[in-house]
């Protein structure tokens, strides 16, 4: 700890303060370096996409739920995307409805998931939890933000070009993907995907990049790594995951932008097409699939892990009980991200990789829901005995465990190559992912944004809004997915226009229907999320500054903090961040800064000990020689 | 459109509910001395118990209605296997179903039954308990053991499906496209497959397989875009490739999936037990056909990929494959590929009388689009 360096004079802490004041509207709340208007700027981003993406499930759910109905009221919008047969009848273009699929898959996984849950808690919470006045650096944070900014940019005009937005899926396997002439999706849609995907895993490095130097380097006094809020563990974990995968999906792209414009074959080989047999010739498309999964598997815990340590913070916090197995959790969370590595060609069992390594990526597979499987039996643990106080975070939190639990099962049929041979490419695997990663974290960032909405705004969100939007919602999501097992057992394929055509698949309109109804539902219900949330932050109740009394050090700043986010000096950190309902406390919580010589009456034996260290800990002096 | 309009209606008449209930707290809190406000607004609210009690009944009715859809959804479950290897498959399932819904239910009741048990009160004293290393390392090795075994069972299985076919396999050339499929027979004259290149497709020229005409194997196979026969009890060998994009080849009730890959080669193989007409009988529909579709997006009308499965009786098999035309029958032009030499070889399949000319692929394909979409009215 001695040898880490941060700005912690008092004086200069309050110079620096000082200069800031004068920063006007632009640098203050556009381009911006401080973490807190940037985590922000990825919320509302996130949500912006969030809200199109969903609509986006909307229009092809309603094709999937009622492919007989007459569409033609959507012309105003969708204009040429639907066209009239002639009895006026408006019919969705398959073509397009493959393009509503392939965006709401990269929106929802990369826009909302990865930047909108990690770029908004990651920088919110590393510094106010780790005690740091800002990130390593701050202009690197604010480039990643607008570079994901310029990179939602890019994808969004390609939603309104004439041959429409990227169209082969969100995983863009060539060689559909890098011939023109097999979709029109793989046109100029799929050069801005491309293009936008690359300033997204730029803007994704320079964040993780950014969050994992700040954990390591810039913890208050007293916050060694063993008394980080699991948050922080997660955040770190989801950092490295991408740091290291993010590159491989670059080069992926990289290569598939040669295939599709400098005439190489890394991807490409013996194909004829429109009546022409093409040159390209010793490629294998099966590698593009190994380099995007090795991006792609590691990506479902980047969304996932985020979300995780959220909702540890959220149970802890609302049980009124110590989170159950802080090490395992830890152990767990690592040994999720350490075999997050090896187990991406599970999603190609029947590619005609060879079975043997199909065999080896099974046994990997499986094994990772060990850690997870232990997750999941720790909040339960937490919650057994505690007090539960059901918030609108607590009880999305509440909802995440079940998601992950329910959606987490059925990976272990997937993750069994003999039996992913019937299932693969099925809907059951559509519902095993929208809940396990889907559903699971965006419950995780909805209980983020309950959570920490005081903290970020200064005013609380409403209670009643809030429960009314969790019970929509949480049910409407089990309405929609639960009964997508089925439709997936029964061996339907996924992005099919229709299914009528098969007789095998001429069953379960009803079930189809009814799914698309929850669904409806459950996309609208957001609107009370979005009302409460734009509503909260002008005219919510004012917070207090420790609204949920909870111990981690973001609760110690300021209601509103300003920048650099504790006016005086950084708080020191004696304590794990889990002290709540200890035994002989006259309250139920201890903040992580109150020393244990100022708690005799609760202290375990071994932590009396640690009385004597804290001197030491005082005593660190940091280097200031390094500016920040 | 009804429905579309009621769901909006139901969402505008729960943001009004909201709206006003709002309102009414507001005019509530102004009545309220400022006194009352304390710096813990996290305290349970009166909505708390409920709210605890609300997932426990959740739950409850979910498991009411997780086993009645069960009982009503189950018809259409794992359409009845027809191979020997998807019978094991299927069983496989079942027994992991079996495992990971005690696992469902059992995890998810402790969840929900803690929360209404603990939701907030008073008077309870919380059990500070940070950790307890024994749990930990027997819920670590339960779910450990449990994914060995399946582990084990999967692997097993895994590795004879995936074994060499054996040498009697009947093979059979599957080539996908956009946006349809055309199977290749090597023929009953030498029953050995013609070579094939990419460089020699020609869907004008009548060879939109690439059978290399210079190879003197290739003179008596066949091939056929509408459907694929195959013999009951014997094994098959499907020898998979695909010529502009991924497409996958999915037989539903073969329990049957492997990807056509352009460059790459792939096979699988399977021995069907049930032939179409036995399948008829058993399920009471006259109707019945086994169908192959595509599981790959592979564009546009990636969900009209169609191609129907005939299993026949051995016998009916050798019979059928008998009548089939050469692709030199089918198109004599053919012959202007073949080599001088092999020339007077070639002609032995074309001499024979003149047939109308088979349906081509594009015209199969849209026709099974045509049909989806009549289904669809």
């Amino acid at each position: 700890m001695s040898t880490v360096s941060q700005v912690e004079v008092h004086e200069h802490s309050e110079h620096a303060h000082e200069e800031h004041h004068e920063l006007g509207f632009i640098r203050k709340y556009i381009f911006s370096e401080d973490h807190k208007v940037i985590a922000k700027q990825y919320l509302i981003s996130g949500i912006v996409w969030a809200v199109l993406g969903a609509l986006m499930s909307v229009v092809f759910r309603l094709q999937l739920g009622f492919p007989e109905m007459d569409m033609a009221w959507m012309k105003p919008f969708l204009g040429d995307w639907i066209s009239l047969d002639n009895k006026g009848l408006g019919k969705l273009d398959p073509n397009f409805y493959l393009a509503l699929v392939t965006m709401h898959g990269t929106i929802m996984v990369f826009f909302v998931l990865t930047a909108g849950l990690s770029g908004t808690f990651s920088n919110f919470l590393i510094p106010l939890q780790i005690g740091a006045r800002d990130m390593a650096s701050g202009f690197m944070n604010m480039l990643s933000y607008w570079i994901f900014f310029i990179s939602s940019v890019v994808m969004f005009v390609s939603l309104f070009i004439k041959t429409g937005p990227a169209g082969g899926s969100w995983v863009i396997y060539p060689p559909l993907s890098a011939l023109k002439e097999a979709n029109p999706g793989s046109g100029d849609g799929m050069t801005l995907w491309l293009v936008s995907m690359a300033l997204f895993i730029v803007s994704s490095l320079l964040g993780g990049i950014n969050y994992v130097t700040t954990v390591i380097n810039l913890r208050t006094k007293g916050m060694s790594m063993d008394k980080l809020p699991l948050t922080i563990w997660a955040f770190t974990f989801t950092a490295i995951l991408g740091i290291l995968s993010f590159p491989v999906l670059l080069s992926a792209a990289l290569l598939l932008i040669f295939d599709r414009s400098f005439g190489t074959s890394f991807y490409l080989s013996d194909i004829y097409i429109n009546g022409q047999a093409l040159p390209n010739q010793g490629g294998s498309p099966i590698l593009f699939q190994h380099l995007f999964w090795f991006l792609g598997h590691p990506e479902v815990y980047i969304v996932i892990l985020p979300a995780l340590g959220l909702t540890s913070e959220v149970i802890a916090t609302n049980s009124r009980k110590p989170i159950f197995g802080y090490k395992a959790m830890i152990f767990s969370m690592a040994g999720i991200m350490f075999l997050a590595f090896i187990v991406w060609a599970h999603h190609m069992f029947v590619t005609g990789m060879n079975p043997f390594l199909g065999s080896v990526f099974m046994l990997l597979t499986l094994i990772i829901a060990v850690p997870s499987a232990v997750k999941g039996f720790n909040y339960i643990t937490t919650l057994w005995k505690g007090n539960i106080i059901f918030t609108p975070a607590m009880l999305f939190a509440i909802g995440l465990v079940s998601f992950f639990i329910s959606g987490g099962l059925t990976g272990i049929i997937l993750g069994n190559s003999a039996l992913d041979i019937q299932l693969h490419d099925t809907y059951f695997v559509v519902a095993h992912f929208h809940l396990v990663m889907g559903s699971a974290a965006i419950f995780g960032m909805l209980a983020g944004v309950y959570h920490w909405f005081p903290k970020m705004f200064g005013r609380m969100m409403n209670n009643s809004m809030g429960y009314i939007h969790f019970w929509i919602t949480f049910i409407g999501v089990y309405l929609v997915f639960f009964p997508m097992h089925y439709i997936g057992i029964a061996g339907f394929p996924r992005r099919y226009y229709q299914w009528s055509g098969f007789e095998t698949f001429n069953t379960y309109m009803d079930l189809n229907a009814f799914i698309t109804i929850a669904a409806i539902i459950t996309v609208f219900a957001q609107a009370v999320f979005i009302f409460n949330f734009v509503y909260s932050i002008f005219w919510g109740k004012k917070a207090s500054a420790n609204p949920w009394k909870s111990n981690t050090l973001e609760w110690t700043t300021p209601i509103n903090p300003g920048h650099g986010n504790w006016p005086g000096e950084i708080p020191t950190v004696y304590r794990w961040p889990y002290d709540y309902s200890k035994p002989g406390a006259p309250d139920d919580f201890i903040p992580q800064n109150v020393p244990y010589s100022a708690t005799p009456e609760s202290n375990l034996p071994e932590e009396n000990e640690l009385i004597a260290a804290e001197k030491e800990i005082n005593s660190i002096k940091y280097d200031t020689s390094l500016h920040d | 459109m009804t429905i579309l309009i009621a769901i909006l209606a139901i969402v505008f008449i729960v943001l009004t509910f909201m709206v006003v209930s709002k309102t009414q707290s507001i005019l509530k809190g102004l009545s309220k001395s400022e006194v009352e406000e304390s710096e813990y607004l996290g305290a349970p609210d009166r909505y708390n118990s409920a709210n605890g009690v609300g997932l426990f009944v959740f739950w409850l009715i979910s498991i009411v209605g997780i086993v009645w859809s069960f009982i009503v959804y189950k018809k259409d479950f794992l359409p009845e296997a027809s191979s020997i290897h998807g019978k094991e498959t299927d069983y496989w399932f079942w027994v992991s179903m079996i495992v990971i819904m005690i696992g469902f239910f059992i995890v998810n009741t402790f969840l929900f039954l803690f929360s209404y048990l603990y939701r907030h009160n008073k008077n309870r004293k919380v059990t500070f308990y940070t950790h307890n290393n024994n749990l930990e390392i027997i819920w670590t090795t339960v779910p450990a053991i449990v994914m060995a075994g399946l582990v084990f069972t999967g692997l097993r299985v895994w590795t004879k499906i995936t074994s060499e076919a054996p040498a009697n396999a009947e093979q059979i050339d599957i080539m996908g496209k956009q946006f349809g499929w055309t199977v290749r027979y090597a023929g009953v004259d030498d029953n050995q497959f013609g070579k094939y290149n990419y460089k020699l497709m020609d869907d004008a020229g009548g060879n939109p397989m690439g059978v290399d005409f210079s190879d003197p194997n290739s003179f008596d196979d066949f091939a056929n875009a509408s459907e694929m026969h195959i013999p009951k009890g014997k094994p098959v060998l499907l020898k998979i490739r695909a010529r502009d994009v991924l497409h996958s080849v999915f037989i539903p009730h073969m329990r049957v999936k492997m990807d056509a890959v352009p460059g790459m080669p792939t096979k699988f193989w399977f021995v069907a037990d049930k032939s179409t007409a036995d399948m008829r009988a058993e399920l009471g529909k006259p109707e019945f056909n086994y169908e192959i579709a595509c599981t790959e997006i592979c564009g546009r009308s990636h969900f009209g990929m169609k191609l129907l499965l005939v299993v026949d009786e051995p016998a009916d098999y050798e019979k059928w494959k008998k009548s089939q035309k050469p692709l030199l029958t089918e198109n004599p032009d053919l012959l202007n590929k073949v080599p001088d030499n092999l020339k007077a070889k070639a002609q032995k399949y074309t001499s024979t009388e003149p047939v109308a000319a088979e349906a081509t692929p594009e015209v199969v394909a849209s026709s099974v689009l045509g049909n989806s979409s009549k289904v669809l009215k």
